[in-house]
């Protein structure tokens, strides 16, 4: 047993490279450029690309096109970077490119504040594309995660063939922990599934009973078309609107329809507490502090780690929240995810405790929300 | 060899424009090479260019509007072995112009053909970024206002390694595209057209004013002399074979005992440049070679040299959670930056934490234990008083041991860094 000192983005670099990664494309931004600083050190000798870009379009254009060349690919950036990749994130969406995108959020507005921490974000990343489509988002609380997660990121996106972001924060990804690297259990590596050699090939053909078509490399033997367009199966423009909505609810039901096969979270239950804590991101930390301090008292409380924020797992929550009377919500923003809960949890009392200036939530602040409201 | 043109779809080009000329050209010059359709991937702009991949029986990528050559760009990489075929308009030139200058100085082996025909024409030919100031188009007086954009002068100053300026209606027209995709490096050929949809209906343009025009300006042809070097991608690949394989994190023996089985919750205070994250690193270090949980939150600002910076370190025998420090059990003060930044800290601080100052240092008015340093009379410059402070706490048993902060030392160092680091904390002085 051995422990590194790692830092979270350091940790999401090498579970990068474990799940295969081998294409990297990032413009220079904190707190996300030590992503890119171990990417570089870690891929040309594996034999791997890692670019910087002149800009972050580019970044993720290249990453785009090295996917579809059959690449595992990986960019990552932060508020001012995620706003120019929103439209090759609708590409990615509706042509079904996989690709992890990590965003190592920092406190917004716009160029806001590099060096400090938010989880300002979060909505962004759900809607930050034209066309509304989900998309999938994990969000880790500490070094392990990051690790840990990165891994899950890639087999979704290979799985589902869409954009999987990595939701961190400048707190999680530029704080230091000791990890035992070798002691963390790894998923089982997920690759895109490939088509049949006896059928002939549709880009976007979809076999009965799956909800993603197969994938061929452009380059390989078969030909193969991407397009951004409205496509039909043979990634041709399409005009048919029956064909066009038939793709538009795959898309949609796809991720929403498996949600539960990936809802990560952790859940610490107290028996007859009335009070549920929902978190997630660094957040979690404080909260668990809190947590642990009220199961002292007299008074403990049940806490919910989300690391599946997007779909939201809608039945997960709804299972942990059962038996309480009152959620509470926090979040290092000014109440983003919360508007998911209080949507899927009509009935119950939901609070929302956050802040937005830079600065951690404590756990004192926290358990005075709880016992004070 | 049979043509790569699809027959199922024709090109759906307006009647007599030019670009379905270019497609039927670049057909046989595929066909000439040889080439078969899983050889090439065909990546396609927006507009009436952005058509293009739908013509032919190839790989295709058809992507947004200007970032055709970065989606090529990654292709390539991944695939070096594919000819790229990059189309796009005088649109994708204006608004990709970023990416169109990379891939002149990167000189990855793409082929991009510019099919310029001087106006938006799928959009309603409003004035694009090579637009005469004379024509008449869709964007009002607005391209009488701006200078439109010498393609090759840029390519070529850009550093591209095959440039050519010519008419869409040239007689060896295949042949030239055929010389740009065999050239080993970032090809562009601006092909100069007519509109007919859109630009042609209000200004006079003919093959004939085309070859006139082009005939007003200095040739551009072919290689670049001045600009050939190595293919990118060839370079690369070169490159990386000669980089040192990353080794997987080893981690650090738990080979030392921990001084007490208690948190230790350590700020340490300073300027930029003092070094400070380093100490945090090196306090994690020890704190890991004992067997403990370590977390290491730092603080500092956007400036490099200026500024302050500020490192948290949690050492525990239990999990970590909350990463931050209310109240410290130490608090190493070397830098005034640092300590003005966490000011209102000093007022919490309570009897039982040990602060180490340095000398010079103002502090806030604090129950805390103080120990003054007077780094300077002891010849320990300024980035080197972290570290120093580090020394004095061993001896202090304070939150490290020696031993600790020996294993963290050759955990991260090397001589000579390591034995002049060792003999700084050996020989660092202090009065408690």
């Amino acid at each position: 047993m051995a422990f590194s000192l790692m830092e979270g983005n350091e940790a999401i670099a090498w579970g990068a490279f474990e799940a295969g990664c081998r294409f990297y494309a990032g413009y220079p931004i904190t707190p996300a450029t030590t992503i890119f600083n171990t990417m570089i050190k870690l891929l040309p000798p594996a034999g791997g690309v890692c670019i910087q870009g002149e800009d972050e379009i580019a970044s993720i254009g290249s990453c785009l096109g090295a996917s579809m060349a059959g690449l595992k690919v990986m960019t990552a950036t932060s508020g001012p970077g995620l706003s120019l990749y929103s439209e090759h994130i609708s590409f990615a969406i509706g042509s079904e490119i996989p690709i992890v995108i990590t965003v190592v959020q920092r406190l917004g507005p716009s160029t806001g504040s590099a060096t400090r921490g938010a989880d300002g974000d979060i909505q962004f990343m759900r809607w930050g594309n034209s066309g509304g489509l989900p998309i999938i988002a994990l969000a880790p609380s500490d070094v392990r995660d990051c690790f840990v997660l990165t891994m899950y990121a890639f087999n979704l996106a290979e799985e589902f063939r869409c954009p999987v972001f990595l939701a961190s924060n400048k707190e999680v990804s530029m704080t230091k922990e000791g990890l035992d690297v070798n002691a963390i259990e790894r998923p089982q590596i997920i690759d895109r599934a490939t088509p049949p050699a006896d059928a002939p090939f549709l880009p976007f053909h979809v076999a009965s009973g799956r909800s993603v078509p197969n994938f061929l490399p452009i380059g390989s033997k078969t030909l193969v078309r991407q397009t951004s367009s409205t496509h039909g199966p043979d990634g041709y423009i399409t005009t048919d609107p029956e064909q066009i909505a038939r793709n538009q609810a795959r898309l949609r039901d796809k991720l929403l329809s498996a949600v539960d096969r990936f809802s990560y979270c952790e859940a610490f239950f107290e028996e007859n507490a009335d009070t549920l804590i929902l978190t997630y991101g660094v957040t979690a930390r404080a909260a668990k502090d809190a947590y642990l301090e009220l199961r002292r008292g007299e008074s403990p409380v049940s806490l919910l780690v989300l690391k599946t924020l997007w779909p939201v797992p809608e039945i997960l929550i709804r299972e942990k929240a059962k038996g309480v009377k009152r959620v509470i919500v926090l979040e290092m923003n000014d109440g983003q995810y919360v508007r998911e809960i209080r949507r899927i949890l009509p009935e119950k009392q939901v609070d929302f405790y956050g802040k937005m200036n830079g600065k951690l939530l404590t756990p004192p602040e926290i358990q005075e929300v709880i016992s004070h409201g | 060899m049979a043509s790569l043109l699809n027959k199922d779809r024709p090109p759906v080009f307006c009647p007599g424009c030019t670009h379905d000329r270019i497609a039927k050209v670049l057909a046989t010059a595929y066909q000439h090479m040889g080439l078969k359709g899983n050889q090439i991937a065909m990546v396609s702009d927006i507009g009436c260019s952005g058509l293009f991949d739908t013509f032919f029986h190839t790989h295709a990528f058809h992507g947004l509007h200007g970032r055709a050559l970065t989606y090529a760009t990654g292709m390539k990489l991944a695939r070096p072995e594919l000819n790229m075929i990059v189309t796009m308009g005088d649109g994708g030139m204006g608004i990709g112009g970023a990416h169109f200058l990379s891939a002149c100085r990167r000189n990855l082996d793409l082929t991009l053909f510019v099919l310029n025909n001087f106006n938006f024409g799928m959009t309603g030919g409003q004035f694009s970024a090579t637009t005469p100031p004379d024509a008449v188009v869709g964007s009002g007086f607005l391209n009488q206002l701006e200078r439109p954009l010498d393609v090759c002068k840029v390519a070529v100053s850009a550093g591209a390694t095959y440039v050519t300026r010519c008419s869409a209606y040239r007689k060896d027209l295949a042949e030239e595209i055929e010389r740009a995709i065999r050239h080993d490096g970032f090809s562009v050929i601006d092909i100069w057209g007519i509109c007919v949809g859109r630009y042609a209906k209000k200004n006079r343009l003919t093959p004939k004013e085309i070859d006139k025009d082009l005939s007003a300006l200095p040739p551009v042809e072919g290689v670049v002399e001045e600009n050939q070097r190595k293919e990118y991608g060839k370079q690369y690949r070169e490159e990386a074979k000669k980089q040192q394989e990353a080794s997987p994190p080893r981690g650090i023996e738990p080979d030392c005992s921990p001084l007490e089985k208690t948190r230790q919750e350590i700020i340490v205070l300073g300027n930029a440049g003092q070094r400070i994250i380093t100490a945090g690193d090196l306090l994690c270090l020890a704190g890991l070679s004992a067997g403990l949980r370590v977390t290491q939150k730092n603080e500092y600002n956007i400036t490099v040299l200026r500024g302050p910076s500020i490192s948290e370190v949690i050492l525990s025998p239990e999990e970590i959670l909350y990463t931050g420090i209310e109240t410290p059990s130490v608090v190493i003060a070397i830098g005034q930056e640092g300590v003005n930044r966490r000011a209102q800290l000093f007022d919490r601080l309570r009897q039982e934490t040990m602060v180490i100052r340095g000398h010079g240092v103002t502090l806030p008015q604090t129950a805390a234990r103080t120990i003054t340093v007077d780094f300077k009379a002891q010849s320990i410059r300024a980035p080197e008083r972290a570290l120093a402070s580090l020394g004095i706490l061993a001896k202090l048993g304070n939150a490290i041991t020696p031993d600790m902060l020996r294993a963290a030392l050759s955990d991260r160092f090397k001589d000579p860094v390591l034995a002049s680091s060792l003999d700084l904390v050996n020989r660092v002085e202090y009065n408690a």
